[in-house]
């Protein structure tokens, strides 16, 4: 199942681990990316730590962890290659995966109507 | 600032149509970027032709009250450091308004049409350019903002063939030439000359004219509309200035490292030497700052601001002005000022970005190799 920040994050959760990546809405915002800088793994993070910076031709952009958690795995290939994400954000372009502190959060974000209804 | 007290361009329709993405720049409704966005609009041009508006730029008529062309260029000689008596009738020439104390009130191409000069300036500087040649210039000269003509820039290795398709004539110009030709009931000002390091065209046409020209010009399959983005990552490659951010009224045409732009007979020990304002300190200055391309070693673009620093635990010694990728380069690449005995291409410096220092060297300008048609 999806979900979605307000930052324009999506969050699709599989047992206890979600992966994190932005949406297609924000690649098309942000325009080209050329740059990716993901967070070490095994780090703890709290909802709205800067986590990952993106540059795209045009600009910087810190993404923020969604909730509390602990970062289990980055997405190195986006290191390499940035236009991942824009070409394909919601699979190959994820940018890293976590454990929720509190894993019942998850539930309280926006569902994939209540984010569309947020960028319409 | 409110989209209702922005203005727009006679070819704000057409941006609308094209899909571009409309931002507020120098007072007016801009597209920064189309559809295709700025990584492939910027390498298109270079591989093909962009078409940009650039209409928001001041476009300016200056005549001498005598009539005589020469007295017009002896005029606008005491506000810039540059040769105007010496430019050739169809030929245009880069220049420099210079402040009392030596800095760049703007910078401007300056073309001679044989029977008045005609100057195109940056759109937000072009009330304060035309405020300061009337304050100064009215008693001898005539000046005519031109606000019913568009201004297209047409950049690219098939830009001659997709503009001669309109104005068969633009064959035959080479680099920095700038003419007056027939364009339907009216006329084109067109010179070979633009922003992005490639060879191209400026054309100005009739503002009622300009869609319609446009439209044409797309008809060329090599032709695609062009935003503000790419035309920002093609000049900074190129190496280009930009007014307000690599030069502004602080800083002085030998920092920024336009001395070429100040030909010999205007110097000390020149014919007409001097006769600028600041020319005291624009002739004679060592300036503690040079402008220098700057490449960072890593991915991670260096942009405008960045402090620049020679170590770790030292102070910053200088500043970026303009950073960020540079899509026909496939790195990052940036421009900023650093102390005279730093300038020299190929020397170390940390950029701090985000709390770290990353490595980065100075670099000769431009980036790439430009394809003028001289």
């Amino acid at each position: 199942m999806l979900k979605f920040t307000e930052d324009h994050e999506w969050l699709r959760r599989d047992g206890d681990e979600i992966t994190v990546g932005i949406t297609e809405h924000a690649t098309e915002q942000l325009g080209d990316l050329v740059f990716v800088e993901l967070p070490e793994a095994n780090i703890t993070v709290a909802k709205e730590d800067e986590v990952v910076v993106i540059e795209s031709v045009k600009a910087a952009s810190d993404i923020t962890a969604p909730l509390d958690g602990t970062i289990t795995e980055v997405n190195d290939a986006i290191v390499d290659n940035p236009a991942l994400v824009n070409e394909d954000p919601l699979e190959k372009g994820w940018f890293f995966k976590m454990t929720l502190a509190n894993p019942a959060e998850f539930d309280g974000l926006l569902d994939e109507d209540a984010y569309k209804a947020l960028v319409e | 600032m409110t989209t209702e007290t922005l203005e727009r361009t006679p070819l704000h329709a057409l941006h609308r149509d094209l899909g571009a993405r409309l931002v507020p720049f120098a007072g007016y409704e801009m597209p920064v970027q189309f559809p295709a966005g700025i990584m492939k609009e910027h390498l298109h041009t270079r591989e093909k032709a962009g078409l940009f508006d650039v209409s928001h730029m001041g476009q300016i008529r200056l005549s001498s009250r005598s009539g005589a062309i020469e007295d017009t260029a002896r005029a606008l000689e005491t506000l810039v450091p540059a040769d105007i008596l010496g430019l050739a009738a169809g030929r245009q020439r880069y220049a420099l308004f210079t402040n009392d104390a030596g800095g760049i009130e703007d910078d401007l191409m300056i073309a001679n049409h044989g029977d008045a000069l005609f100057l195109v300036v940056n759109a937000a500087r072009k009330a304060a350019d035309s405020a300061h040649l009337t304050a100064t210039l009215s008693d001898h000269c005539k000046i005519e903002v031109l606000e019913d003509r568009a201004l297209l820039a047409l950049q690219g290795p098939a830009a001659e063939d997709a503009l001669a398709t309109q104005i068969p004539a633009v064959r035959d110009m080479r680099f920095m030439d700038s003419r007056v030709l027939p364009f339907g009931d009216g006329r084109a000002l067109v010179s070979r000359s633009g922003y992005t390091g490639e060879d191209g065209f400026e054309v100005s046409v009739p503002a009622d004219a300009a869609e319609a020209f446009a439209r044409r010009l797309f008809a060329h399959p090599d032709v695609e509309p062009i935003g503000l983005g790419a035309r920002d990552s093609l000049r900074l490659e190129a190496g280009l200035c930009l007014h307000g951010q690599d030069i502004d009224a602080s800083t002085t045409p030998v920092s920024a490292g336009l001395n070429w732009a100040i030909p010999k007979i205007r110097r000390s020990g020149g014919a007409r030497a001097g006769g600028f304002p600041g020319a005291n300190v624009v002739l004679s200055e060592t300036p503690a700052l040079r402008r220098t391309g700057i490449l960072p070693d890593g991915r991670a673009p260096v942009r405008a601001g960045t402090p620049l620093h020679a170590e770790p635990d030292g102070p910053a010694i200088g500043h970026v002005t303009s950073g960020g990728f540079g899509p026909s380069c496939g790195h990052p690449v940036a421009m900023g000022y650093v102390p005279a005995n730093l300038a020299t291409p190929g020397t170390p410096l940390l950029a701090q970005v985000r709390g770290k220092f990353l490595t980065a060297a100075t670099a000769a300008l431009p980036f790439i190799t430009p394809t003028y048609k001289r």
